[in-house]
């Protein structure tokens, strides 16, 4: 019996996916470690894998008429060096996990675990990432907000897999990541925060916040972005309590091994309040 | 079954195993390669850190399938090297061994580290470690020992 699969390509990772059913592999960190078994003993995954992680097709770093298209299979520790990518990816690539599982682990991996925590999904959540979905019967691209349906449930079919995140170009410059973890390396976010926007001319042109880990999904609330669009930093500064209260809302963390709701929910706040004091203050000694 | 075809230690290998198998299980149990440990089993600890193509990755999480025409360093192959012995005698000099279970994959993250940067600041030493457990020492002997090797070892870098 065959376990795993290793295609020479991207069409035949496609087949093998939907003729044998193959679970996609590409870094592997989190399915090795979800369905492993005492020392010398093989993993117990639920069906045969395809791997992917060597495809040139899914290893790419593109740009293209100011799209940026990242493969699917790029590890983490590419993306947290390429000058290319925004700030706030590769800020956030360069605090997951550890150097090893940096070199092996991928976004495209990240976005189909979906897991809550996942620090990948939320700094790509906030920077309005779209994905590119290849199956049998040709491509599609989606947003990833939709793609996520809940905590490790995607909309990916079974006869597709992702090959590559897009992204469009922003004019944010004021990035905030704030990762709150029980220590620096090779922990799981208990909770984080990704933030951008951007100022002209004494006016907030664009905002952003995601928070990860607080609710089944990444949380962003693009109507309260919206509302906060045109602002001035004295108008911005003065609103804080309400888009705070707005936010407390909709944050609805679980208690588990790694935190406590409470604490998650106050944490996100926190910081939430960190980056909208900084955005209003920055600009008032203008 | 899968063939796998890689380089290990520099020699040609051609194993014959179901791909999901661990590469860490492959080296120790079919090519007796004991250096690296296994500790935790889920790429926390770093014990089974190996190279491929340069890159420090964790053995324990690796299916050998994906080392397919991959070149593999342990520390069997490093210590044969000038710039493994550097490594190995800076260590001995800081005192960065206690029991010395940690030992072998730390010694191939600093490698993996000092391929990457010859001369790394003590923050830079820290990130390159920071996959690593160690449980005896504190890990700042550890850190002195990756410093004295990126100063002896100027050249080889």
């Amino acid at each position: 019996m065959v376990d795993a699969y290793y295609p020479g390509s991207l069409a035949e990772a496609l087949e093998l996916r939907t003729e044998r059913g193959a679970i996609p592999f590409a870094g592997g960190t989190d399915l090795m470690v979800k369905y492993r078994r005492p020392a010398g003993v093989l993993p117990e995954l639920p069906g045969p894998v395809v791997l992917l992680g060597h495809l040139d097709e899914l290893a790419r770093i593109t740009e293209e008429g100011g799209i940026l298209h990242i493969g699917a299979a790029v590890p983490l520790s590419v993306i947290e060096s390429d000058r290319r990518l925004p700030y706030l990816l590769r800020s956030s690539a360069s605090q997951m996990a550890s150097p090893a599982l940096r070199n092996v682990a991928t976004l495209g991996g990240n976005i189909g675990n979906a897991s809550p925590a996942g620090d990948g999904i939320c700094a790509l959540a906030a920077l309005d990432a779209r994905l590119r979905i290849a199956g049998s019967q040709g491509s599609r691209s989606i947003s990833l907000e939709e793609f996520i349906t809940g905590p490790g449930t995607t909309l990916l079919r079974e006869d597709e897999l992702i090959t590559e995140i897009t992204l469009r170009p922003s004019d944010c410059t004021r990035v905030f990541y704030r990762k709150v973890g029980t220590r620096k390396a090779n922990a799981l976010s208990k909770l984080s925060v990704c933030a951008d926007a951007a100022v002209q001319d004494g006016v907030i042109t664009d905002i952003r916040i995601a928070l990860g880990a607080v609710a089944p999904k990444v949380l962003r609330m693009k109507d309260i972005e919206e509302s906060l669009r045109g602002s001035t930093p004295e108008e911005l500064s003065e609103r804080i309590p309400d888009v705070l209260a707005a936010y407390e809302k909709h944050i609805r963390p679980i208690d588990d091994q790694r935190s406590t709701a409470r604490y998650r929910k106050t944490a996100a706040l926190r910081l939430a309040e960190e980056f909208l004091r900084n955005l209003s203050e920055e600009e008032n000694r203008e | 079954m899968n063939q796998i075809h890689c380089r290990i230690n520099g020699s040609p290998v051609a194993i014959s195993s179901p791909g999901t198998r661990r590469l860490l299980d492959v080296l120790r149990d079919d090519l007796g390669l004991t250096s690296v440990k296994e500790g935790c089993g889920e790429g926390e600890c770093g014990a089974c850190s190996v190279l491929l193509d340069g890159k420090l990755v964790n053995s324990c999480i690796l299916p050998v399938l994906a080392v397919s025409g991959g070149d593999i360093l342990t520390l069997e192959g490093l210590r044969e090297t000038e710039r493994g012995r550097c490594i190995i005698d800076a260590f001995a000099e800081t005192g960065a061994v206690q029991c010395g279970f940690c030992t072998p994959g730390m010694v191939m993250a600093a490698a993996a580290l000092l391929f990457e940067h010859s001369d790394p600041t003590e923050q830079e030493i820290r990130i390159g470690l920071s996959g690593n457990l160690c449980r005896c020492t504190g890990y700042d002997m550890i850190v002195s020992g990756v410093a004295l090797a990126a100063e002896r070892g100027r050249g080889l870098w």
